[in-house]
């Protein structure tokens, strides 16, 4: 597929369709592949790379790309088709200036699940079939596709994209869905006891190095100045960078994206802690889902978000204290 | 840090109220001379939707033990519908609270009206007897703290 | 804490007599305020409001060149206006006044002297804390256009108008059709009076059309809306009525002459037909003429032209075109009334195949002399007088399924006995049965005007629904329960009248959309407080008179209406607007455009343009959200949606709120 990727965007470029292609440039190690900018075919020819490492979700490069002169070609994931029209809705990407290339997706590999499996020394990773074929210094190894799949692509939406402009290598008839059901690590730890939570949560968020990565990924915490960075809140001051701004980073963080996050996991799969952060996100989803009814933000770009919107009926949040009963 | 060590537990709880119904109402509480303990503290905001979860994060962050929010009966907003956004915005969060490990006696919602001065005192009354149960808030304080 | 070194701030503790002193130890909550930084002054006295005390306060504001002043006392509700007045006085913008409550949250509750003077020490703290980043603010003007403009020309419409011309001030009343009137004027008679509606109605009418402050634009509609409470600019759609209407006479010789005369006549519920040049009834207002153009044969084939010509007046112009009105109302009232439900889900009453199933608004035009039967009773299948009739209550209203309305239409128990009282008065041969859930009759004289038509005039009320109603022998077969006898009914009647639920007047969503007006589930528009506000939308200078804020009748809309005109009469008199300068601000520079805040605002006080803005010298043009002063109310809800804090309050701003829970969990 990514020579078909390539060869139209080339002839896009060439017929001026757009003056600029957003995709995905080989990293030095085979899968680290990260978003680029293509300018020409050359380039194009040289760098552009599209297979299972491309996870990178480039609906937020939209933003400043669609500032530019002329339009973009930017090439979407299913799921990252989410998160653009999550943008759209919010008005911070200009659709008109946009190129849309709903790709096909197999689900993203998770290098660290390849190692944890203990290959170690890896040079390249042949995902075609549905099992990897991964060459290492030490020679060749194999482990089964599926077990090497990014969380996120567990709990996949589907195979179907929310906004595009062309098609190329999706199935949309595919079949697809989740691996299970996405809420059940949740689940599981609200059955734990308070404690136990806590205990959790701590050990987790103690690993944080507060190194933004989460926020700089996340298509959702697009905001021209974080919060955490400006004096609004007086969050920014460095006398508190240790306490109010540490310790509440990620709470603050996933309740304003709570409504708006689309669930694309982008902020486990860069952290580089390995802290479970998509958990927060879900944990929100999961409420409103369940109290005010099912809600996938990005699904389309009119509906109002459930923190913009009510009903006379809503819960109490005296709710929060009887379900701990149960 | 040691609940033991300290001389007395004297918890400090945040009631942010809204200035027509629930203010009033703590307001009429004092006329009334319906006592509560002096370790609730009240900010004055005008309506429930103004309460930013960021404020109650910081209260607990700042070593509140408690924090309660005080807002009109749905459907008697002053501006109509602020306290429908502040009861999905609260449940959420305080469901977030919960999930992080952090007791849910600690935060809590209650819709007093200008007349309800009898509820207010008896809400606050149990909310601080709830603290006193729970005792000094050392997690949100603490949750990332790397040891203890 | 960050502290503004060029603030002065001056406490002032109020003893009230012993209120206050009696359980807090004034001299320490001076002490440890004077501690505070920032503070170059404290001192109590006895009664901090009174004169002396106030003299107090503008004293110090001017010898020590406060630049904050926090007064710990009663409730900011009781006297914050008090010392903010006395700080302007003395040349301190009042809103950099803040007031400790030590009295309803300290003093008087608070037995214990220990723990009373703490706690109003903390709070003093936290007032400390929020004046040092008080802002002054200035609360603004607005002027105020001296014209209203009422949406509507039915009794509300018509009632709000002329009690706001007769204050003196101008209306222009916008009106769908071709005439004023609205419902009322297709009823036939009025309950619990049983007076004849045309009666008291056209009178209203007249009056409306002859005021000298009032201008009333018939078949017009709004079309745009701009600006806000006090200068609201709105264009209006003058359709074009191909009628001059300076010309027209009233003759009425064109209608009679028109050769188009198959088309079904709105105003009689399409019951008979009309001409396509028609005055919808006889005492139309204006009594002038218009062309439909959809059915006109000129217009559609061109060739016709008899109106023109049998004219004497040369009034027939088919060459008019739509004016637009630009006009400018200080206030604008929503009078937009209400229409029955469509019936086609309720195929059980067989109101579509049935020409003798009919509504209650139906009846009242087969009722009315002008109507289609010319106020004989007949059933429209074919034209014989019924022998007996039955009346069912609540379709579509007090409905469990999305079928109907889940509310209680409240006019319909009423007409309901006045249909079957007027049919036995009228026709004592006709047997009159109810099917009814509940009789519901409160209201000056109502409960005694229904007992009359089960008492007097012997009309059966059946508590009980009805299932089905079927054409059976040229008669219909009416299926129905009688909870009271726990027994089925199956009867036979002539005619069936469905007391149909309303609904307000579908066009509303458009204008409420046009007005930033709220609207609820039901298409109502929402009141500013269901108890206290109940004619004012919570959108400033926007007012609600009759059905389309809620079910009502004749009665209660009227008094709704002059409820209205008195609060339009209100804002009208004064010349400028105050605002509250204690409303949300954006800042641009941190405005991500997104809507969130736009989305939750009560009273579209917020909108998005595109701007230029210059971010550290990155100058490009992005799309912001503007507040505007005079319709922000200052609730805050914008503050809390906006994520990355662009959106705050003044009076209330985020860093005032943490500096005063920084003060408290200190």
């Amino acid at each position: 597929m990514q020579r078909e990727l390539m060869n139209r965007a080339k002839e896009l470029l060439i017929d001026e369709t757009v003056v600029r292609v957003l995709g995905w440039k080989k990293g030095d190690l085979g899968y680290n592949h990260e978003p680029a900018y293509f300018d020409s075919p050359e380039e194009l020819e040289e760098n552009f790379v599209y297979d299972a490492f491309c996870g990178a979700n480039l609906s937020k490069y939209m933003i400043e790309a669609g500032k530019q002169e002329g339009k973009t070609l930017v090439f979407l994931k299913p799921c990252d088709t989410y998160s653009f029209n999550q943008l759209l809705k919010e008005h911070r990407i200009k659709r008109e200036n946009t190129y849309i290339i709903g790709v096909g997706c197999r689900g993203n590999l998770d290098i660290d699940k390849i190692k944890a499996a203990g290959i170690k020394g890896i040079e390249s990773v042949d995902a075609d079939g549905d099992m990897l074929k991964v060459k290492t210094v030490y020679g060749e190894k194999e482990m089964p596709f599926e077990e090497a799949l990014l969380e996120r692509c567990l709990a996949c939406k589907g195979k179907t994209h929310m906004v595009y402009d062309e098609l190329i290598g999706a199935g949309e008839k595919e079949e697809a869905g989740p691996k299970g059901n996405r809420f059940d690590r949740v689940s599981e730890l609200e059955s734990l006891s308070p404690e136990e939570r806590f205990a959790f949560w701590r050990s987790e968020l103690s690993k944080c190095i507060r190194c933004n990565a989460c926020r700089n990924a996340c298509p959702a915490c697009s905001c021209l100045k974080c919060v955490f960075d400006s004096n609004q809140f007086d969050s920014n001051q460095k006398a508190n960078a240790d306490t109010f701004e540490e310790q509440m980073f990620h709470i603050i963080r996933a309740f304003h994206v709570a409504g708006r996050c689309t669930d694309c996991g982008e902020c486990s799969r860069v952290c580089p802690q390995g802290i479970p952060l998509h958990l927060l996100n879900r944990k929100f989803i999961k409420d409103i889902n369940t109290l005010y009814g099912e809600y996938q933000a990005g699904e389309d770009t009119d509906s109002l978000a459930p923190l913009t919107n009510y009903t006379f009926e809503d819960a109490e949040p005296g709710i929060v204290a009887e379900r701990g009963r149960k | 840090m040691q609940v033991e060590n300290k001389k007395e537990f004297q918890p400090k709880i945040v009631a942010f109220c809204c200035n027509w119904c629930s203010y009033a109402g703590a307001d009429l509480a004092g006329s009334s001379r319906l006592a509560y303990p002096a370790d609730v503290k009240i900010i004055r905001v005008p309506c429930s939707c103004r309460v930013n979860p960021m404020f109650i994060l910081r209260a607990f962050q700042r070593g509140a033990d408690g924090v309660i929010m005080c807002g009109c009966h749905p459907g008697d907003c002053h501006y109509t519908t602020g306290n429908y956004y502040a009861r999905r915005r609260m449940t959420l969060l305080f469901s977030m609270l919960d999930y992080l490990g952090v007791e849910h006696g600690r935060t809590r919602v209650e819709w007093v009206s200008a007349a309800e001065g009898v509820k207010f005192s008896t809400v606050m009354n149990e909310f601080v007897e709830k603290i006193y149960s729970l005792g000094e808030n050392v997690r949100l304080e603490d949750l990332r703290c790397k040891e203890s | 804490m960050e502290v503004n070194q060029v603030q002065r701030i001056g406490v002032f503790v109020c003893h009230c007599g012993t209120n206050i002193a009696a359980t807090v130890d004034i001299k320490r909550v001076l002490e440890a305020a004077a501690k505070e930084p920032g503070v170059v002054h404290a001192e109590d006295y006895q009664y901090m409001c009174s004169e002396a005390g106030q003299q107090k306060v503008r004293e110090a504001i001017k010898e020590k060149q406060l630049t904050g002043v926090v007064v710990c006392s009663c409730s900011p509700r009781m006297h914050e206006n008090t010392f903010r007045g006395a700080a302007q006085k003395a040349g301190l913008n009042p809103y950099m006044v803040e007031i400790a409550n030590i009295r309803e949250h300290v003093s008087w509750i608070h037995k214990n002297i220990e723990e009373g003077t703490e706690k109003a020490i903390i709070l003093t703290r936290a007032a400390i804390a929020k004046v040092m980043l008080n802002a002054p603010l200035q609360a603004g003007q607005s002027k105020v256009v001296k014209r209203a403009l009422v949406i509507g020309g039915g009794i509300a419409g018509i009632q709000t108008a002329l009690d706001i011309a007769d204050a003196g001030y101008e209306v222009d009343i916008v009106e769908k059709t071709p005439s004023i009137g609205g419902r009322m004027s297709q009823l036939d008679k009025t309950f619990p009076t049983l007076d004849c509606s045309a009666c008291i109605l056209t009178p209203k009418m007249v009056d409306a059309a002859a005021h000298e402050k009032i201008t009333i634009y018939t078949y017009s509609e709004v079309e745009k809306v701009s600006g806000f409470v006090g200068d609201f600019q709105v264009d209006i759609r003058k359709k074009a009525r191909s009628v001059d209407m300076s010309k027209c006479t009233g003759c009425g010789v064109c209608q009679e002459k028109c050769p188009s005369k198959k088309i079904p006549n709105e105003f009689n519920r399409e019951l008979d037909n009309r001409a396509a040049i028609y005055t919808p009834f006889a005492q139309a207002i204006p009594n002038v003429p218009v062309i439909d153009r959809e059915n006109c044969i000129k217009f559609k084939t061109g060739k016709c032209g008899v109106c023109s010509k049998v004219c004497l007046a040369g009034a027939v112009d088919y060459e008019q075109q739509d004016e637009i009105v630009s006009q400018n109302y200080g206030a604008i009232v929503v009078a937009t009334g209400f229409d029955t439900i469509k019936l086609d889900k309720y195929e059980e009453y067989s109101y579509q195949s049935c020409p003798d199933v009919i509504t209650s608004l139906e009846l009242e035009r087969i009722m009315n002399a002008a109507g289609p039967t010319k106020g004989h009773l007949e059933r429209l299948s074919d034209g014989k007088a019924p022998k007996s009739m039955v009346f069912i209550q609540c379709v579509g209203s007090r409905c469990a399924d999305e079928r109907g309305k889940s509310y209680c239409s409240k006019i319909c128990c009423m007409y309901t006995a006045k249909h079957a009282m007027l049919i036995r008065d009228k026709y004592p041969d006709v047997d009159v049965t109810v099917f009814y859930i509940d009789v519901r009759t409160p209201g000056k004289n109502f409960d005694e005007f229904y007992r009359r038509a089960v008492e007097e005039y012997g009309v059966h009320y059946i508590k009980g629904q009805v299932g089905k109603v079927a054409e059976h022998n040229g008669r219909l077969l009416v299926q129905g329960a009688d909870l009271i006898d726990n027994r089925r009914i199956l009867m036979e009647t002539d005619m069936v009248v469905l007391a149909t639920a309303i609904e307000p007047n579908p066009d509303v969503r458009k204008i409420a959309t046009m007005l930033t007006a709220s609207i609820d589930t039901n298409n109502f528009l929402t009141e500013s407080h269901a108890k206290l506000r109940p004619v004012e939308s919570p959108t400033a200078g926007i007012f609600l008179s009759g059905v389309c804020q809620g079910p009502k009748d004749i009665p209660e809309t009227v008094a709704q209406a002059g409820a209205a005109a008195i609060k339009v009469v209100g804002l009208l008199a004064k010349d400028y607007l105050v605002t509250n300068p204690c409303v949300a601000k954006s800042d641009e520079l941190y405005c991500n455009g997104c809507s969130a805040c736009e989305k939750v605002c009560p009273y579209g006080a917020i909108s998005y343009e595109d701007r230029e803005v210059n971010d550290h010298g990155i100058r490009e043009v992005r799309r912001v959200a503007s507040v505007n002063s005079a319709l922000c109310q200052g609730c805050g809800a914008c503050t809390v949606a906006c994520p990355s804090g662009a959106m705050d309050l003044q009076g209330f701003s985020n860093r005032q709120i943490l500096a005063e829970v920084d003060a408290i969990c200190r």
